[in-house]
């Protein structure tokens, strides 16, 4: 599963950056039918979270109605330099991380 | 009492009502109820939050939301969640955002599906318990939902 993770490479102490995210996922609804006529199982990412030096800054819960390929776009406070983490979790269970580093100084 | 022609008519005429199939779309009065379950049917102040969604949309399955809420984002008053509702897709709840003092900003950008014309609310739980809201009506020309 390809993600971009747009984090800033650098910021000042105390800077409010922008992080954006833009997932490639179906992000099948459940509520459609198929050719046979018959519901397309429900697939989507339903949890999305930032973390910066290990503890949470942001979070979303997802529903259908988020679109494929979901994009969010968030903030965050730059305190020191260390590892911005992007993890989800779609319908499968199965957790999915991209890693970014933020250089502050 | 056997029932007159009249009312046999009248009792035939509302059955159909009765029985007719509900459609798999949320209702505002679903949206209503999915809200009090958010809010625990506390107050909500109708300010201090921004809802940024195009008034017209041409496109339902892709669109561009932006919402934030006013807070200083300290450890002591920060907003802890924003929630965003609407009343005609199949499901009354959209998206959810968290946020931490952390943040920085309670601000957040995402795309929704949205099928047909329709109220959508942002709902901000702050640290302190206060619920603050935002409502758009957005115009949808052609909605989400109807590709097969």
């Amino acid at each position: 599963m390809s993600a971009l993770v747009n984090v800033p490479e650098s910021a000042a102490p105390g800077e409010i950056v922008d992080i954006k995210v833009l997932l490639q996922h179906p992000m099948e609804t459940g509520f459609r039918t198929g050719p046979d006529g018959k519901l397309v199982p429900r697939n989507i990412i339903h949890s999305l979270r930032c973390l910066y030096l290990g503890e949470e800054v942001f979070a979303a819960e997802l529903f259908p109605a988020v679109t494929a390929n979901p994009f969010f776009a968030f903030t965050l406070v730059a305190e020191m330099t260390g590892q911005v983490e992007i993890l989800w979790v779609d319908d499968s269970e199965e957790e999915h991380r991209e890693t970014r580093t933020l250089t502050v100084g | 009492m056997t029932p007159t022609r009249r009312q046999a008519i009248v009792m035939s005429l509302a059955l159909p009502l009765v029985l007719r199939v509900r459609p798999a779309l949320a209702t505002p009065e679903e949206m209503q109820a999915e809200i009090d379950r958010f809010t625990g049917g506390a107050a909500i102040v109708e300010a201090g939050v921004e809802l940024k969604i195009p008034a017209l949309v041409e496109n339902g399955n892709s669109v561009p939301v932006s919402v934030s809420a006013e807070s200083p984002m300290t450890d002591d008053d920060f907003v802890e969640e924003i929630a965003i509702f609407n009343e005609v897709n199949p499901l009354p709840n959209t998206v959810r955002f968290r946020f931490s003092p952390r943040s920085g900003r309670a601000e957040a950008q995402t795309r929704i599906r949205l099928n047909g014309s329709q109220h959508v609310t942002a709902i901000a739980r702050k640290s302190d318990g206060t619920f603050h809201s935002a409502q758009v009506n957005v115009i949808v020309t052609a909605p989400a939902c109807r590709e097969s």
